[in-house]
């Protein structure tokens, strides 16, 4: 047994990888991508298993199904708003006869660290009827994701592994295991299994819904989910799920009153061990680190005598992250006094874009050729380049999900608005903006497109775009674009003003037009230089 | 035995590896060690803060409370000051005096100093020029760790291993300049 010290997201990789992990897909998206990272690295090291950056989340699931379909065990690791995307292949996942392990690692961000919402992905565990595991330190995430791909084989079904910010980001000590050997490739024995025609699906539903039973049974019986404090009757029963834990035993030392505490792991909800904890309590306490899940499932609509309180009552607030401080207070103790600041108020430091990086360069292009025009809209969408929304540029004006800014842009023009303008990087644009520019080019909709090309997944630490720049303004070409209202620009500050002039005619031109501002993320050229003098020095 | 540390800074400044070098020793000198970073679109400049906790007893949560932190150890004036929330009263604040100035609204930098000044234990630190005396501006995190030595649970000859270790790969020289802003940092906490 060898003792590491891992990053949550680092965990569940690991314990992947001695799960006989045969292949594993995402896409970047904090707090998910170090899952994907550490895979990578180790297969540069140790030629397998095969670790794959892909278009989207969508892209990403159906290559893991695939690998699941064969036998095999794979990983699929997303961020929360990533599973939105790949939604569509993973709830109709349930209802095939998984016989290699399927395992969905989706890293949710209560407090939007660096997202647009704090959705709770159990919910699509619970919407998909599938088991859910919940690691609260970095060792379980590595045990966990290794149950994990067993209980995907026993079950048939993908087993989510569910993490938060504060886990994936957060270092502990993890003491390794035995690694196990990779699947032997088989296909299903039975065909019409993987086949969701209605009349298959119809079946593979209720054979989804017969195994609930057991699936309960196995999560009433999780060692994951266990029952500590004082027999006999308490006034309070505290109900911890995931890193809550963690808060909870951070206090409960403080506390007068002795509390039954169960703590859930493992999902679905173990509904005996909750009647046990409530029939001995007159209040129980829900703290879950995203939305009131499982405070939901304990709260009807009928009066109780149990008292179910949470963040839906108000004793947790409903939104952000969960800290010691908010468990402390649901807990009736008083938060120890810190030090205070008297007399100098503090600006925020909100994060920027880097000094020369080429996007601040293309939106002074873009702001100088929109500067001839009484009234503009800029659509944008989810990237570095979203930085560009705050001071100084203000040079965008939506973010709302990925590749949503050329769809906008269209509605925008359609409804009757011009000049309308689509922001979008380079990856978002493979990502999902690829589809809805086919729709612009189908109805030579009357806008332009501004792709930001800095030939890097820049938010998420430099990862590859899947195609080189110039296979992407081929890809452009091929959709239909028309090639005199194309331009291949590059976005360096001694080209600005003529990039305005290119952009000012684009804007007048009534039909489509796509211009792409090219030059290299300073971060990720950077990178590459130190690289090849590491490499230079190594030989 | 506990003692959470608050470690501050601006993105880019290399607050994860003043948190790596700390956490490492510690691991060695057998305590258990959480640790909790910021990754991704916070970092871009943004103000960054990293949570570490040390303690001879199994640690609980990643975060650190209010009021509990023993140490802010800050690599900029300013953002020493944001996090005071979480200082114990009988805490101690590290910080740099140079500013990362990469905002527009800047407060004039001797108010931001004063106002450190007036904490109860505060050590304000040179540590740009330390580190250019010890051979590289790039050696200012190394600087932050050689003050925070002066109160760390942890040996300075196990923080010096593994500063060593962490820069083996760049060489002899690297390590070198690193250990002299280490033992600059050290020495200026100390008057």
């Amino acid at each position: 047994m060898a003792e590491h010290v891992l990053l949550g997201d680092e965990a569940v990789a690991l314990g992947a990888i001695h799960a006989g992990l045969s292949a594993a897909y995402a896409y970047p998206g904090t707090p998910s991508t170090e899952i994907m990272e550490f895979l990578r690295v180790w297969q540069t090291r140790h030629g397998a298993p095969h670790a794959a950056w892909t278009a989207n989340e969508k892209t990403a699931y159906e290559e893991a199904l695939g690998v699941a379909f064969v036998g095999r065990r794979a990983l699929v690791s997303m961020k929360h708003v990533g599973l939105n995307v790949a939604a569509d292949p993973f709830m109709n996942s349930a209802l095939v006869s998984v016989h290699g392990g399927l395992v969905v690692a989706v890293a949710d961000d209560p407090g939007m660290h660096s997202s647009q919402n704090e959705q709770d992905s159990r919910f699509f565990a619970d919407f998909a009827r599938i088991p859910c595991l919940e690691p609260a330190t970095q060792q379980e995430a590595y045990d966990m994701t290794r149950e994990a791909f067993d209980l995907s084989e026993r079950f048939a079904v993908p087993v989510m592994l569910r993490l938060v910010t504060r886990l994936a980001h957060a270092r502990g000590v993890v003491r390794t295991g035995e690694t196990r050997p990779e699947n032997p490739l088989s296909k299903p024995a039975d065909r019409n299994a993987w086949v969701l025609l209605p009349s298959n699906a119809r079946r593979q539903w209720r054979r989804l819904l017969d195994r609930q039973g057991a699936i309960r049974s196995w999560a009433t019986e999780s060692p994951w989910n266990r029952v500590d404090g004082p027999g006999g009757q308490v006034e309070l029963a505290v109900l911890t799920t995931g890193i809550a834990r963690n808060y909870f035993i951070e206090n409960a030392g403080d506390l007068a009153e002795p509390v039954v505490h169960l703590h859930v792991g493992a999902y679905p909800l173990p509904q005996g061990l909750v009647r046990d904890v409530a029939a001995r309590a007159r209040r129980v306490l829900v703290l879950e680190d995203g939305y009131p899940l499982v405070e939901r499932q304990l709260r009807g609509v009928l009066p109780s005598a149990l008292v179910v309180e949470g963040r839906e009552s108000g004793e947790v607030p409903p939104d952000g992250e969960l800290t010691p401080d908010l468990v402390r207070r649901a807990l009736g103790l008083e938060v120890k006094a810190g030090m205070h600041l008297d007399g100098l108020t503090l600006p925020t430091r909100p994060p920027q874009l880097c000094q020369g990086c080429p996007h601040g360069d293309s939106y002074h292009a873009l702001q100088l050729a929109m500067a001839g025009f009484e009234r503009t809209m800029v659509a944008s969408d989810i990237g570095c380049y979203t930085l560009g929304a705050l001071p100084p540029y203000s040079a965008i004006e939506s973010c709302v999900c990925m590749g949503a800014s050329i769809g906008m842009a269209k509605g925008a023009a359609e409804a009757g608005f011009r000049p309308a303008i689509a922001v979008i990087g380079d990856s978002t644009f493979l990502h999902s903006g690829l589809t809805a520019l086919v729709d612009c080019v189908s109805a030579n909709t009357d806008m332009t497109l501004v792709i930001l090309d800095n030939e890097t997944v820049g938010m998420t630490g430099g990862q590859p775009t899947m195609v080189p720049s110039s296979r992407l303004q081929a890809i452009v070409l091929g959709l239909g674009v028309d090639p005199d209202h194309f331009h291949v620009l590059d976005a360096h500050p001694r080209q600005t003003e003529a990039n305005a002039e290119v952009l000012a005619r684009e804007l007048a031109h009534p039909g489509l037009s796509v211009v792409v501002l090219v030059r290299e993320c300073i971060e990720t050229a950077r990178a590459k230089k130190a690289e090849q003098a590491a490499s230079r020095g190594r030989s | 035995m506990k003692f959470d540390i608050v470690l501050a800074g601006v993105g880019g400044q290399g607050v994860l590896s003043v948190s790596a070098v700390i956490a490492s020793a510690a691991l060695d000198q057998g305590l258990d060690v959480k640790q909790s970073e910021v990754h991704g679109m916070a970092q871009r400049g943004g103000a960054v803060q990293a949570n570490l906790r040390l303690s001879d007893q199994p640690i609980a949560s990643d975060l650190i409370p209010s009021g509990s932190a023993a140490l802010i150890l800050s690599m900029e004036p300013l953002e020493g000051l944001r996090y005071l929330d979480r200082l114990s009263p009988d805490g101690t604040v590290i910080s740099s005096i140079n500013p990362v100035t990469n905002i527009p609204d800047y407060p004039p930098i001797d108010d931001v100093l004063a106002t450190l000044g007036r904490l109860p234990r505060a050590v304000l630190i040179d540590s740009d020029k330390l580190a250019r005396e010890a051979g590289s501006i790039r050696a200012t995190n190394m600087v932050i760790v050689g003050a925070a030595s002066r109160v760390l649970p942890l040996d300075p000859s196990t923080l010096e291993r593994f500063i060593a270790s962490r820069f083996a790969s760049k060489g002899e020289k690297v390590v070198e300049l690193n250990l002299r802003a280490f033992r600059a940092g050290r020495e200026a906490a100390a008057r």
